[in-house]
């Protein structure tokens, strides 16, 4: 089986605190910490099970620049056995659907059975993948956390609904599903792996080599721009105790106490 | 505005989702005035009593039955849309799994523009239209421009938008199942797996130790087992948790969790999401411990901690314990 990921950088808000920068609209980048997208990560752990049980290769490609390679090695050193590198400047700027643009004609270059996604990014909302899959005619199906390969060019998924339940569903391949997190337990990627593929030619693609023509992607053809950042507005807020430690548990205490709790 | 107004509204043996007012309340910040329309599919009984419910609130309600349509699946249902859709439409629809499922494929083949998860409408000059969206799990919010010339595919944040307080529409229904013909998918529905409940039941308990990626450890959950006996309350968490496996899916708090109405919820090390915070209901008195001070959960929570819950959740443990042996 032939599989692409499609993968993102992005910036690491499990343990960062995002700021503003100085004029107010943006986002302070100057300590920023970037990891992969969590669930794009799921979703390559979840491609490299597929192949290992029964054979075939993994492609990791995302859209954006030299600094966006890391993530396309730190995929690689997982065993993923090739990554490229979707980049020109006239893709800068491009909404959700110019990325999707981008991705389809890197897709119709390869003859890929399975296109994986991860679910959605902190900075998107769950876009691309179904954008891809319409622009390609192919099935697709999102919030994914379980995939069964089935006899016949089938797929047997299962989907994320409300509640802790889960949707069953057979689609065809070739097919392109959004990986929920969850969905396996990536596995661990150290220094000495990345080390490993440290000097791995990743190739890159232009617009020239997708054929994608001037005016179908970038800031000119992306309907949905971002005008500026705001801090959100606190509808409340909570009372912040500000005690020390020994005061704080003092006072939550009572508060549960006062709550009915402690009886 | 010229363009027509449609809310996609999802229903359940023909109860119609509360979105459906919510979507009507996000519409009236676009327009005023839009007499929006909306649009119920699915097959027999069950799409009629949808429809008839929502004469109150839609001036007109599109109806697409057929027996290939009873269960939602998202891709049959794009090519219905696809079929009915006037060009330029304006579609609201729900973020939730439906609409996740749904709208970016649907936006493609109408050729719209599509803004994923909004949060405020701010408002709609000429063909430009201003939302607001929330990026970095809720920390930042972005305000977002959208050419809607060719018209647009919005989906809404769930409990973002305050439901209208009277609803005074007299709806009439257009059946327009004729017009769909026949569809066909590379993608089958085969059944739903209802979640298994576990050991521990977290919609029985009125306190809930709930923990996130703060806890950061599966070796670091006896601190809050040991909290949760000592209040006698139940460990529940949010979903990094249980992706990494540390506890079981039982316990997850949110929309692809439980839904838990506790009297107290003390929320550690959770950042709170907005699907996190979908699974808490009855206005229950949170406490937040996070080391972040940005963490959204402070926006939501009654009473806020900046702390390492490694350390402070032990010493509310023992603090609990004196008190209970003094009791004793």
């Amino acid at each position: 089986m032939e599989i692409l990921v499609c993968v993102k950088r992005v910036l690491d808000t499990s343990e960062n605190e995002i700021e503003l920068d100085r004029e107010g609209t943006g986002i302070e980048l100057d300590e920023a910490v970037y990891s992969i997208n969590e669930p794009d990560n799921y979703a390559v752990e979840e491609a490299l099970q597929i192949v290992s049980r029964l054979g075939g290769k993994v492609t990791v490609v995302t859209v954006g620049g030299e600094d966006d390679e890391e993530v396309l090695r730190r995929e690689m050193a997982m065993g993923v056995h090739q990554g490229a590198l979707l980049s020109d400047a006239a893709f800068s700027g491009s909404d959700a659907k110019g990325i999707a643009t981008i991705l389809k004609s890197f897709v119709e270059k390869g003859a890929y059975d399975l296109i994986l996604t991860g679910v959605q990014a902190d900075d998107g909302g769950a876009q691309v993948g179904g954008m891809l899959a319409a622009m390609l005619d192919y099935p697709f199906a999102s919030l994914v956390n379980s995939i069964e390969v089935l006899f016949g060019g089938k797929l047997k998924i299962s989907r994320e609904i409300e509640g802790g339940n889960r949707e069953i569903n057979e689609i065809e391949l070739p097919c392109v599903l959004s990986i929920q997190t969850g969905i396996n337990e990536p596995r661990y990627v150290g220094m000495r792996g990345i080390r490993a593929v440290a000097s791995v030619p990743i190739p890159t693609y232009g617009a020239s080599e997708l054929q994608i023509g001037s005016g179908t992607v970038g800031s000119l053809a992306a309907k949905v721009k971002r005008l500026d950042y705001v801090v959100p507005t606190l509808a409340k807020g909570a009372e912040m105790l500000d005690g020390s430690r020994e005061e704080n548990v003092e006072r939550v205490t009572e508060l549960i106490a006062a709550k009915g709790g402690l009886r | 505005m010229t363009a027509r107004i449609f809310a996609y509204v999802t229903h359940k043996t023909g109860v119609v989702d509360d979105s459906a007012a919510e979507l009507l309340a996000a519409i009236r910040q676009i327009d005023a005035v839009a007499a929006p329309t909306a649009i119920v599919i699915g097959s027999g009984a069950e799409v009629d009593s949808a429809c008839l419910s929502l004469c109150a609130s839609y001036p007109e309600i599109w109806k697409i039955s057929d027996a290939a349509l009873a269960y939602p699946n998202a891709e049959l249902i794009r090519k219905a849309l696809v079929k009915v859709l006037p060009p330029g439409a304006v579609l609201l629809l729900a973020h939730e799994h439906f609409g996740i499922d749904l709208a970016p494929g649907l936006s493609i083949k109408l050729n719209a523009a599509f803004v994923p998860d909004v949060l405020a409408i701010v408002g709609r000059e000429g063909v430009q239209l201003k939302v607001v969206r929330q990026e970095f799990g809720g920390q930042i919010s972005a305000n977002v421009e959208c050419d809607i010339s060719s018209g647009v595919v919005l989906t809404v944040r769930p409990g973002a938008f305050k439901p209208p307080v009277i609803a005074t529409a007299t709806g009439k229904v257009v059946d327009k199942s004729g017009e769909v013909g026949a569809i066909t998918s590379g993608r089958s529905y085969v059944e739903t797996v209802i979640a298994e409940s576990g050991e521990v039941d977290i919609t029985k308990h009125s306190i809930l130790v709930s923990v996130g990626r703060g806890i950061q450890g599966k070796d670091n959950l006896s601190i809050a087992h040991d909290l949760a006996e000592a209040l006698g309350a139940a460990v529940s968490c949010s979903r990094p948790v249980v992706d990494a496996k540390w506890l079981e899916k039982s316990r997850q708090v949110g929309s692809s969790g439980k839904t838990v109405k506790p009297k107290v919820y003390l929320a550690c090390g959770i950042s709170g999401a907005f699907q996190h915070l979908a699974g808490l209901k009855g206005s229950p008195f949170i406490i937040a411990i996070n080391k972040n001070p940005k963490a959204p959960i402070f926006q939501v929570a009654d009473v806020g901690i900046v702390d390492d819950i490694l350390e402070f959740l032990p010493e509310l443990t023992s603090k609990v314990r004196e008190l209970r042996s003094k009791a004793a």
